[in-house]
This record gives structure tokens, sequence and C-alpha cells, in this order.
């Protein structure tokens, strides 16, 4: 079976949400305290959304000096699988275990609306999840923004790490799409390794239809499919 | 005594020798800081309470007695329970827009969780002056950018609200913050300080000299120099609340037996928490001002005291349990720390190292004077009855008339502002802002729960009893749109200065009113809190009593929206179409051609009851597709809103508007809903059950196309679209 550590932080708020829509598909959840710092070795490490130490500073710029930073760093470099969600993926890019960086948003205000996600990239996160859909899945963040410079965004395409794009609900990339200007209207990217994933949209909200959407499942299932 | 001090807690003479006399001495400084700030209107309610024996207050879901503890509990079923209640924070908000709306929602959070709850929901009922001010929209901005920048990062979803607009509120807007709490009925926990000997526990943030006569601050008119105030206005740390959150929960759910009470530090601190808490539980309190952990050097005693320093909780723990309750905390990384303890004197004793530097018996701060309303029903509400409405000519252009509506700032979409709001974290969030009501599932239990805030304020400025009891009734509307029984009120009564005969009379009118509707719906007034003192140097705000209200809904994954489907029969519930020159009263339309606002506002609250009932009996009988109330801007805007909210036009060109085309489109008369229903059969049932109650109605027509025709009015959803969408933008740019 599947198993989960889901990583706390002082003011992280989607474990909760997290531990929710992972269980709902029958994998096992542990939280793990930001003190901590060791994963076991075919654990699925998620970092979720909130503020975490407040976020007073830049988002995610102090929790990347956290003992269970250090702990993912090395389940990572394992080969490990983690996913950042929202402020998750800005620690993962303030911890330098994904290029770039995530800027206030094009129109300076917080958003919390649905966004449209077009998939791509071959990797384990993805790969089950059919390319030509449009996944309906929420954005709640005033720091989304992505932003990375020419080379790197031109590397992520040639390799095939851009994980989501914002997209209309017909799959159309364009500027009305993009929710807070990132580049290339980048959602999701994915480290070198293939095995970090880092996507501002919250998967674990759109986890059933009585909430609007269960797109955000065929993430986990394409995970659960790979575990099989 | 020091009369400018007296003016800083604003204690009036008379109020000073009645406190020299309850003493038997002249107090100290100290001792008239902590009883003027527990007989300020904001703690000691002196003009409002004498009101509140007129609220129902008692029925068989609720769980608290009204005012004795922080928040009303409602039975939900199974063993869970919701807490919620309302808070105003208008003048913090009036001279620091950010930080005051931030605190406002901060502090309502720590009035739930105080009671062991987990908040799950908030909502704000907002107020400003007309956006083409700079300063109003300065206000507007600051509020809303506080509001989410507070419940984002707690990560408690903003789902719901409103906010209207009135010349009126220019440089005193309203900010009254709601919050709902869920938990198990065996982990409510009270705020009382029982058992002499036990320690009491100051968990949180370090006390600073911020807020330091906040609570007086809110209970007097905002004056040229109010911007002076603004030291007054706390700072909150959202990050550090959400520790807190989570150890009161984790405290309450998992440890309960550890302690005795649990206290939120609002409105003069230190100094209201325990006082209050040693009042509920008649017991004293003794505590040493020293051992209060500081943020700032040589604080006095008195600063100590009366801190309003955001984010913290008193805890009262069993003594025997002292050290686990102080782990608890730690390991959330939270500082405690023992301050004083419980004694069985009733007398409150304010100790700094060994002196004693204040001592009174608890009686006396909690026992406020009270002033009974010296009222005066203002004489232009006659005239404004008796307008004659049909100087205004019919409708020319109702088009044209609907676009200006859907832009309109009392109406217009709030999605500019919601979409700043995290509004579904947590996952419960099954029917989002942008309805009626919002819905929110509750995990692992069938009923979920419907919450809402409600007040047109115009309809209580022209007649306050019939527009109170309105603003109850279409709080219930919104409720009952959902598919979700009204259960329970919390109320904040935001009026002027009390004191003078117009204004207390608006108030002791206001109560009434929700007393009326709140009787006749069964919905019992569980909490709330009054904000008076509501003016500026150009005068009063228009009386603002803001209903709360809970819902229960007996299944929330079958909750209506506002949003027909494709081919969807509609139809105007509680009234014919055809309407008289009277149901302008109050609309918004007829203040927009007169200039102001007149006539008479009616409600037969029977009527009322008995259309609610019915479309909670269709929707049980699975006969309903959608339903929406008709409020501001009447049945063209109710449908209108439903066409967008489907994105889908309306069949309705034939329809007969009878001799007043204006009052039957945008006329606002009570008790009126639209309902979707989806076929010819299920509409026979409709019609059958309308006529068995008496219940007039009028079927409109059908959800289709592109095109919304609804008898004259033949427009395009886009350019609705486009009008309703960019309306605060547009607003908010110019």
């Amino acid at each position: 079976m599947m198993k989960a550590a889901v990583v706390v932080f002082p003011g992280t708020w989607s474990d909760g949400d997290c531990t929710w829509a992972l269980q709902n598909i029958g994998i096992d959840v542990r939280k793990v305290w930001h003190r901590e710092s060791s994963f076991a070795k075919d654990e699925l490490v998620v970092l979720p959304g909130g503020f975490s130490y407040g976020d007073y500073l830049r988002c995610g710029a102090i929790a990347q000096f956290s003992p269970v930073i250090e702990g993912v760093r090395s389940h990572a470099a394992k080969g490990g699988l983690v996913i950042g969600i929202c402020n998750g993926f800005q620690i993962l890019c303030e911890s330098g275990l994904l290029p770039g960086a995530l800027v206030r948003n094009k129109s300076l205000q917080f958003r919390c609306e649905d966004t449209y996600l077009l998939p791509g990239s071959d990797s384990p996160f993805t790969k089950n999840i059919s390319s030509n859909y449009a996944l309906q899945i929420p954005i709640s963040h005033g720091e989304g923004n992505y932003y990375a410079d020419e080379r790197t965004l031109n590397l992520l395409e040639e390799q095939d790490r851009i994980a989501f794009r914002y997209s209309s609900a017909m799959g159309e990339v364009n500027q009305s799409s993009n929710p807070n200007g990132s580049s290339r209207n980048i959602a999701g990217i994915i480290n070198n390794g293939g095995n970090v994933l880092g996507m501002m949209p919250h998967p674990e909200r759109a986890c059933e239809q009585l909430l609007g959407s269960e797109d955000g499942n065929q993430i986990w299932l394409s995970l659960l499919e790979e575990y099989l | 005594m020091d009369f400018e001090l007296l003016q800083k807690v604003a204690m009036t003479r008379d109020e000073y020798d009645r406190l020299v006399d309850m003493l038997n001495r002249e107090p100290n400084e100290l001792e008239v800081g902590i009883v003027g700030a527990l007989w300020s209107e904001h703690c000691g309610y002196k003009h409002s309470k004498p009101l509140f024996h007129h609220f129902p207050t008692e029925g068989e879901t609720i769980l608290t007695k009204t005012g004795e503890e922080n928040a009303g509990a409602i039975d939900l079923g199974d063993g869970w329970c919701a807490v919620f209640k309302m808070e105003s924070h208008n003048h913090p908000s009036a001279i620091e827009p950010y930080q005051g709306a931030a605190t406002g929602v901060g502090g309502i959070l720590r009035d739930i969780f105080a009671m062991g709850m987990r908040p799950i929901a908030l909502l704000d009922s907002l107020r400003f002056g007309p956006l083409d001010d700079r300063n109003n929209k300065y206000l507007f901005n600051g509020v809303v950018s506080g509001i989410g920048g507070y419940g984002n990062c707690i990560g408690v979803p903003t789902v719901g609200g409103e906010v209207q607009f009135d010349k009126s509120y220019s440089g005193n807007p309203l900010v009254n913050a709601m919050c709902v709490g869920i938990g198990r009925v065996e982990n409510l926990l009270s705020a009382s300080a029982s058992g002499p000997g036990n320690p009491l526990l100051l968990v949180g943030a370090d006390t600073g000299r911020d807020g330091i006569h906040g609570a007086t601050f809110a209970s007097v008119e905002l004056d040229e120099n109010a911007e002076e105030m603004r030291p007054a206005v706390q700072v909150g740390n959202p990050f550090l609340e959400k520790l807190l959150l989570e150890a009161c929960v984790e405290l309450a759910e998992e440890h309960n037996d550890w302690i005795v009470g649990l206290q939120d530090l609002g409105a003069a601190g230190l100094t209201s928490s325990a006082i209050e808490a040693a009042s509920r539980a008649g017991t004293g309190i003794d505590i040493d001002v020293t051992l209060v952990p500081r943020r700032e050097e040589k604080m006095t005693a008195y600063e100590v005291m009366l801190s309003e320093s955001q984010e913290r909780m008193l805890v009262i723990p069993k003594k025997e349990h002292l050290d686990d309750v102080i782990h608890l905390f730690r390991r959330w990384e939270i500082r405690a720390d023992v301050i004083g303890y419980v004694t069985d004197d009733e007398h409150v004793t304010i100790r700094e190292g060994k002196e004693v530097v204040a001592r009174m018996p608890v009686a006396i701060p909690t026992d406020p004077p009270m002033y009974s309303p010296n009222t005066m029903r203002p004489s232009e509400l006659d005239d404004l009855h008796n307008q004659d409405l049909s100087v205004i000519p019919d409708v020319k252009n109702p088009g044209v008339e609907l676009l200006n509506l859907l832009g309109n700032s009392n109406i217009t979409s709030r999605q500019m502002i919601y979409r700043q709001y995290d509004h579904q974290v947590l996952n419960n969030t099954v029917v989002l802002p942008g309805g009626d009501a919002a819905v929110l599932r509750i995990k692992g239990l069938k009923q979920g729960i419907a919450v809402t805030t409600d007040c047109n304020a115009r309809l209580v400025a022209l007649e306050p009893r019939v527009g109170s009891s309105i603003a109850v009734a279409e709080a219930a509307r919104n409720i009952v749109a959902t598919g979700s029984r009204p259960v329970a009120v919390t109320d904040c009564l935001n009026f002027g200065n009390p004191e003078k005969p117009s204004v207390a009379y608006q108030l002791e009118q206001a109560v009434l009113g929700i007393s009326d509707a709140c009787r006749k719906l069964g919905t019992p007034v569980v909490s709330g809190n009054a904000s008076l003192y509501n003016e500026t140097p150009v005068g009063q705000i228009l009386p603002t009593p803001s209903i709360g209200m809970l819902g229960v809904s007996d299944s929330s994954e079958d909750s209506l929206t506002i949003a027909p489907r494709e081919n969807n029969i509609l139809i105007l519930i509680g009234a014919d179409l055809a309407q008289g020159i009277e149901s302008l009263s109050g609309s918004e339309y007829a203040t927009q051609k007169l200039g102001f606002t007149a006539g008479k506002p009616f409600i037969d609250l029977d009527y009322e009851v008995k259309v609610q009932k019915f479309i909670l009996d269709a929707h049980k009988a699975k006969l309903l597709t959608a339903a929406h109330d008709c409020s501001e801007g009447g049945i063209a805007i109710a449908l209108g809103e439903m066409a967008l909210a489907a994105s889908l036009g309306l069949e309705a060109g034939q329809i007969d508007c009878g001799s007043r085309v204006d009052a039957s489109l945008f006329g606002e008369a009570q008790s009126r809903f639209i309902i979707a229903t989806d076929s010819q059969d299920s509409l026979s049932f409709l019609e059958k059950m309308l006529q068995d109650s008496n219940i007039l109605f009028s079927v409109i027509g059908r959800a289709h196309g592109e095109r919304f025709q609804l008898g004259p009015i033949d427009l395009s959803i886009s350019e609705m679209r486009e009008e309703y969408e960019e309306g605060l933008h547009r607003l908010l740019d110019s």
C-alpha cells in the first residue's frame, strides 16, 4: 500500500485537506512536524499549502532552513517522491529543489478561484493523466506567479518538465487563462530527476464532486498506478 | 479625580460618583481604568442591554444561554454542535482599515475556539461610503485586504457576507465579522474561572502597549482627531493565532478534563477576560502584573491590564494539570505563563510584585450602569412614508435600467471581493459565495450548515421595526433558498449615538423588529454585539442591525444553488408578477430615481413563514432545481443573477407587467423567491401545493439560449455579464 507523509510547518493549513484527499483514495497518511527529518524510502512526501512560519518574509524563505527540509532534500536525492502544493511549491523553489521563483500575482491581489490545467510531462505524477483533458483544480494564493529566466524556461520545456500549464476549460493555453502572470502559463514543474513536483493549484481541494471537481485525484491515482 | 482620566475611559462624572459609592472610597487610577473599560458601551452594553430581554433566546436545539458565553451554540444532532457569533470592528477599521479589519477577524475567531470548537467559516458584513470618494476607496481596499490577509493566512475560509454602500457610512465604515465553529457537544468549553487555587495561564502573544483604550474608543463618536487614536488599533499576527487555534482545539478535543475554563482576550484585554471569567464562576482572581510577559519595557500595571494586544488567551487549568497544559502549548511553540490564580473571595486583586495596586469586588466592574432609552420617533419618517412614489414616471427603457442596476454598487457582482478570500480551505464549501447563502458540509455527518448575513439598512431607516424584521426575514430567505432550515440568529447592532432620542428610537424599534421576526421564524438570537456611537462630524450612519443566520441542511449534498439548468421552468413565488407602485418603497431603483429613499416598507411575517415553508417542502419533495430570493433590484435582478450564474438566457418575453412596469420588474416587495423546476409534471405538483397553501405565484418562463427576454427587456447575456462583473472594478478604477 502506498504511504504518504504530510509535512506540517507552524502555519500550514492544507495538511488536513491533503490527508482527507489521500485517505479517500486509500493512501495511508502520517503527519510529520517540521522538527522531524526522516522519511521512509517509499513514502510520498507532501509539502502542503499554508503560510509556513507566517511567511512574513518571502513565502517559503524561512521554511527552507527547517530540519524537515533537510530530510526532504535527502529523500529527494535518493529518488523519493516529493510533491509541493502552493506554499509547498514556494518552499521547494526557495530550497533550490526546483528552479525559479514564485513572485506576487500580477494583479497584486490574492486569488482563490477555479483554474484549468493542461497536463504535460512524462512523470510519475502525470503519466496516467490524459493530456487532452484540462483538469479543473482551484488556486488560492497571493504569490503564485512563476518566474524563471529564459534559459531555465527553455530547459524546462526541452526536458519536458512542465507538469501543468494554466489553460481555458477547453484546454487553450493563452493569456486570458493565466490567473497570476506566470511565465509561459506554468502552474507546476518537475525536477530533473522526475521525482519532485511543485504546483500552485490545490489538487487536494478537487477531490470530490460535492466540492465541484474530483480532477485533483488524477495525480494521486497516477502515482498509485505507478506503484502497483 | 483627574477629569482627563475619566474622559480617556469615557466615564461620566455621574458614573464616577456611582463607582465611589459602590467602593465606599475614591478609586485609584488603575481601578478607574478597569471599571471604565468594563463599563464602556463596548463591554458593558449600558444602552443596549436593557432592550435585550425582548429577544427570543430559547429553542430546543440551543445549548447556551445568550450572553453568558463567548458565542451561541446549536445542537446539530448526532453529537455535533455549531457555535457562531458576529462582532463589530468599526472604529478601528475607520482609522486603520487593514489592521482594523484583520484584528476584527482575529477577534471573532478567538471567540469561537475559546469555546473549544474548530472555526470552519468566516463571513463579513461590510458598509462603506460611495466609492467615488478617495477615502472610501482607501477604506474599502484596506478592509478587504485586511480580512483576506488574516483569514487566508490562518486557513479558515471566508465563505460569505455582504457589502452595501451609502453616503452615511463615509468615514465610518462598518466591519462586522462572523465566525462559525463546529465540534462535538461534549467538547464545548466554558469561559469560567472556577475552582479557587487553580492557576490563571496567559498563553500566546506577549503584551505590548497596543490597543490601550480600544474598548473606550469603540464607545465614542469619531471626531476630527480620530486619526490620533491610531495607537488604539491593534496589529494582528494570524500566524500566531493559527498556532493558538490548533493548541486550543487540541486541548478541547483531547484533554478538556485538564481545564476548567478558556477565555479569549478581546476588548479591554486581560481586564475583561479575567474579570468576566471570575464573574461567571462566582469566584475571585488574583493577578500579579509582573508575571505578564511583555514586549515593551517599563509598562505600568495600568498598561498591562488594559492592553489589547492580539492573539492572547486565558486558560484556567486544574492545578494538577498545569504542567500538562503548559507542555501542550509549548509543543505548539506558544508561550504560556502563570500570571495569578483563582480565589474564593469574589474580589479582583491586581498586584505589582508584592504590592496590591487594585482591589475591588468582582461585582463592581461587572455591574455597569444601565440606561433605559429616551426615545423619540423622528417626525420625518411619516413624511417619507407619505412620499408619492408615482412622481417617478414609469420606466421607458427597462433594458437600460436593468444594465444600470447590474452595475450598481449595491447590486453588482461581489466576485472581485470574494476571490481575494480563500473560500475553500478545509474542503467543506459545497455552495460557494456568489449565491444566497454558503453551504458547508460537515465531514462524517449528513447534515450541513448554511450561513449568511443580511441587512437592508435603507428599509430600517424608513421604519426601524419593520425594516429590522425584513432583515431577519431576508437572511432566512437566503438560507431557505439553499434548501436549508433557518435555525438561529446572531446580530450586530450598528447605530449612532444612543444618547440621541432619535437613535435610541431606532435601536429600540430594531430590537423589537428583530424579535418579532425571530419569534415567527423560530430562530432565537443566540449571540451578538452592539456597536453604538457610529457617528462622524457629518452625521450618523443608517441604522444597521446586521443579521447573521445559521441554517441546517438535512443533507448538504442536496443543496440548491441559484443556477437553473437548460430548459428549466422559472416561477415567481410569493406574489403576483404585476406589482403596484408601493412595491418601489425603499427600493434601489426608486432611490436612484428620487435621489433619496422613501416609501413605507411592509412585510407580513405569517405569510413570509408560509412561503419559506413551501420552498422547503418543495425542496424536500425534490421538485426544485434552483432557488433565489428576490431582494435589491427586484425580480429582474433576481432572474438576471440566475441567468448569469447558469450562463443561460431567459425566454419570458410574454409576461404581463401590469400598469407599472418599473414596480413589477424592479420593485422590492418582500416574501418572494424565484424557483426553477425541470418538468411540466413537477410544475403541476408545485401549482397544486401553492394553491393549497394560498400562496401567490406566477410562471415566468424558461431558462434557455443566450438572450435574456423578460417582458419588454431583451438583452444578451454577455452584455449583462459585462455590467455585472465589471461593476465594482469600474467604480474602484474611476
